[in-house]
């Protein structure tokens, strides 16, 4: 279900426009009809962990969007002078120490987020989205192609549990980035949203009325 | 031993990989459409969790944590490598992955033929590394750990293969279309959940 989806895009005219219009698609199509999380089933574990608040789950988008694009330009950089027996050691190694990083500068900047997030940074290296980009894409594509099909997959990644989390810190505490926006004098915090559980029915619910939308049908 | 089994059924039923923690779900969700694939990929991540968890136990004890070095010289107590945790743990699981593929495939081809081809689907799996990774977090020792690793995986076993036979019968089921296949499995996966959320409060009598 997961790689067979991804189709590769292929880019091969040298003069064509920095931002033309095939270019455009891929940052766009991630987003809407190619999105990562709801057609292709990529990145779950976290989208459904990270999303009981909204600022958290803000921090993990812009976490996975700087280990999605910098890996896509580093593995597409390297990618003629990757072996091909060794390339999924070599990806492991590119992602690692990118997540390293952000996990270092989250503990300094933000440690309090960086301890609600527990394990779920250190995940992202496992995280299916990155992965898959970089075996689908960047290893047969130039940087920059892979730098924007990078931005257009985390934007896709990242608006969907930024919906989620939305759902759930609204109804599950009342409050939107901590502050109380459902006033607590008539609405009783619903502790069903801020079980794991929800996480998985309002994602469910999600891909529902997006698919309806888009006429996309599994068989 | 009262204390292994507690913990042994702590990471099966309360602290479940898929239901409390979401760990391993898009192969979860990937193999979850027939009992067979579901069993085969759930039997080898009991055994690469079996013998990762106390592998990176190992290296977070003996290489990573501050002073752990110790045991090299005294003069090794100050360094503390623990930022170089990600890396490491990864490196142990995707070798040895690759490691337990070809000795298996050398000694025997049955158990090849049931677990080979989900072997490499486990390097990235995040259960695996979501279990290495909580190490650091709880204190275990040797024994407890690899508990913690057979506990978690019998977790998956039991949650993708429980899956799996509701997916089976859904096929008869008259689904919307939008919802099929993915919605409805999300679904599914939510109400399941709620059930393992009732042994939240359940404790062992030692």
């Amino acid at each position: 279900m997961s790689t067979e989806v991804i189709e590769k895009v292929e880019v091969k005219k040298d003069n064509e426009a920095l931002f033309s219009k095939k270019r455009k698609s891929l940052v766009s199509n991630p987003m809407d009809s190619d999105n990562p999380i709801t057609i292709q089933v990529l990145g779950i574990c976290s989208a459904l962990a990270v999303t009981i608040a909204l600022e958290g789950t803000l921090i993990m988008a812009f976490a996975v969007m700087f280990v999605i694009v910098m890996a896509n330009v580093v593995i597409s950089t390297l990618r003629n002078t990757i072996p091909n027996r060794i390339r999924i050691i070599v990806q492991l190694v590119v992602v690692a120490t990118l997540v390293a990083t952000v996990d270092q500068v989250l503990r300094a900047v933000a440690y309090e987020q960086s301890k609600a997030l527990s394990v779920f940074v250190g995940l992202i290296i496992t995280n299916c989205i990155v992965m898959g980009r970089l075996e689908a894409f960047a290893l047969g594509n130039k940087p920059w192609d892979s730098m924007l099909d990078g931005f257009g997959n985390a934007i896709g990644y990242g608006w969907i549990i930024i919906a989620i989390a939305f759902v759930r810190e609204l109804f599950g505490a009342g409050k939107l980035l901590g502050f109380q926006v459902l006033s607590k004098d008539w609405y009783v915090a619903n502790g069903f949203f801020a079980t794991p559980a929800a996480a998985c029915i309002i994602l469910g619910l999600i891909i529902w009325v997006l698919r309806a939308r888009s006429g996309y049908v599994e068989d | 031993m009262e204390n292994l089994l507690n913990i042994f059924v702590k990471s099966i039923f309360i602290d479940n990989m898929i239901f409390a923690y979401f760990l391993g779900m898009c192969s979860y969700l990937a193999v979850s459409k027939k009992y067979k694939t579901a069993a085969g990929l759930g039997a080898a991540v009991i055994f690469v969790l079996a013998i990762t968890v106390p592998l990176n136990w190992l290296a977070y004890n003996y290489l990573l944590k501050e002073g752990a070095l110790t045991w090299i010289s005294a003069d090794f107590a100050g360094i503390d490598l623990e930022v170089l945790k990600f890396i490491v743990f990864i490196a142990i699981v995707a070798a040895f992955v690759q490691l337990i593929e070809m000795v298996i495939e050398k000694f025997s081809p049955s158990l090849y033929n049931a677990l080979g081809i989900f072997l490499p689907l486990i390097a990235v799996n995040c259960s695996i590394l979501g279990a290495a990774l909580f190490l650091p977090t709880r204190e275990y020792n040797l024994a407890e750990a690899t508990t913690f690793g057979i506990g978690s995986g019998v977790g998956w076993f039991l949650a993708v293969v429980s899956l799996a036979a509701i997916r089976e019968k859904m096929a008869y089921s008259d689904v919307p279309k939008p919802l099929r296949g993915l919605g409805i499995t999300f679904i599914i996966v939510g109400l399941m959940a709620f059930g393992f959320m009732s042994f939240a409060g359940f404790k062992l009598p030692f």
